[in-house]
């Protein structure tokens, strides 16, 4: 199962992580942390459930393109950073 | 008087109380951008939208007068609703009529209309308003998109509500929401082509204030000067000013259907106090003659300007106060003679509200 570590300022909402999550792509193993903590997708997702466009997402420490980013195929061995990006703030 | 504000601004919600003076005595959120809060006059619970840089709107609501907060769910466009929308900010946050528990409605970037009728645990978009056709000629006003930034409950008649959009006009509610018909007849849009300056659905009203004991009076800053209706916002006649008549925010007396404040800038590139002087505009005769008020504010090197929401006056008609762009917040106790000055280092401000 992939590995899904949040950022910092995610914590609050996401205390015991990093979390195992089972999934094809990014996408998927996403859709598996928010089916067991609700709140955290719209933190995550915007209301169209498109990846946010201040937050990004690294694989394997590869930083993701937004448009693209939930339908990049991962691994069991996968880990995954939820980052803030430098823009936004 | 009321001895407590919210102010929103760019790095959270700050309570103030008046003991002696008005101080900060809370900051919750530090770091996020507060749009909105209330109190609801109902029930005593606060509400607070934030606006994360990185994570998008947010809700939280406090049932102990603010010694803590709980996150609801945040307004959201339904995945089908048309032009796919996505929410950019609430900008306006009004309590349902005191018949109406529970009721909030919520203004939104994109000009989505948000109710709740459960204390703001879910929220639907009010597709009736969303689907009117005249949606294809809204425009946004110093955001991308159009937004409502002004929602006025009729203290007669709770079905009866009335909104403002920039760009849209202004639209009213006899049925609770079911339908809507556009108003504003007299408004005066000078950035359209001549011909179409009347047009209703292309408006800009930058805010409108109603006066609660006279509900069919309503007041105007509209991004073209300002305007007073009688008849409760469905027809608009323009004021005549000695000086400037291009602002944000306004504040309607809650007793005196003739008296009401505004704070002028230079229209419209510009958006600062003219000669770097800081005013008040104030009329108490229906708009027949205007005052500016200007003792306790800045005369020199003044750069603030005033939000939409930055302007109140409580419910004695007597205190007043303004929060700016630059993070200065001032008050009045006696209608705007006289200003004082509560803090000049504060984030930018989005909203002060009595509370």
């Amino acid at each position: 199962m992939a590995q899904v570590h949040f950022t910092s300022w995610l914590r609050e909402l996401v205390p015991d992580g990093p979390l195992s999550a089972d999934g094809a792509t990014v996408g998927d193993a996403l859709d598996a942390v928010f089916s067991e903590r609700p709140h955290v997708r719209g933190y995550v997702l915007d209301d169209r459930g498109r990846l946010r466009k201040h937050v990004c997402v690294f694989v394997d420490g590869a930083r993701l393109k937004n448009d693209d980013a939930l339908s990049r195929n991962i691994g069991p061995q996968t880990t995954l950073h939820v980052m803030q990006a430098l823009s936004g703030g | 008087m009321t001895d407590r504000m919210l102010v929103s601004t760019r790095k959270g919600l700050l309570t103030l109380r008046k003991n002696g003076g008005w101080h900060v005595t809370a900051t919750d959120f530090p770091g996020v951008a507060a749009t909105a809060a209330l109190r609801d006059p109902r029930d005593g619970a606060l509400y607070v939208l934030l606006k994360h840089g990185h994570f998008g709107t947010k809700l939280h609501r406090s049932d102990d007068d603010g010694k803590s907060f709980k996150e609801l769910a945040a307004p959201a466009f339904p995945t089908d609703a048309p032009g796919e929308p996505s929410l950019f900010q609430i900008w306006t946050l009004e309590p349902g009529g005191a018949d109406q528990p529970g009721r909030l409605w919520a203004g939104a970037i994109p000009a989505g209309l948000f109710v709740s009728d459960d204390r703001g645990e879910s929220w639907r978009l009010v597709r009736s308003l969303w689907d009117v056709p005249e949606r294809a000629k809204w425009f946004g006003g110093g955001y991308d998109d159009a937004g409502i930034h002004s929602i006025s409950v009729d203290p007669r008649d709770s079905r009866r509500v009335f909104a403002g959009i920039s760009c849209g006009g202004v639209w009213e509610t006899l049925d609770g929401g079911e339908s809507w018909k556009l108003h504003g007849k007299g408004m005066i849009a000078a950035y359209l082509p001549p011909d179409q300056a009347g047009t209703l659905e292309s408006q800009d009203p930058h805010r409108v204030a109603r006066c609660a004991a006279a509900p069919d009076t309503m007041w105007m800053q509209h991004h073209c000067g300002i305007f007073r209706s009688g008849d409760a916002g469905r027809t608009w006649a323009s004021m005549k000013l000695p000086h400037d008549d291009f602002g944000f925010a306004v504040a309607a007396h809650p007793k005196d259907p003739s008296t009401a404040w505004f704070v002028p800038g230079m229209k419209d590139e510009l958006r600062m106090p003219r000669g770097g002087a800081l005013a008040v505009t104030r009329t108490r005769d229906g708009g027949k003659t205007w005052e500016s008020l200007r003792d306790g504010l800045p005369q020199r090197d003044a750069y603030d300007l005033v939000y939409r929401h930055g302007l109140d006056v409580d419910a004695t008609g007597t205190q007043l106060a303004m929060g700016s762009t630059t993070g200065a917040l001032w008050t009045s106790d006696n209608g705007g003679e006289r200003w004082t000055l509560v803090n000049a280092h504060l984030p930018p401000v989005y909203a002060v509200r009595f509370a």
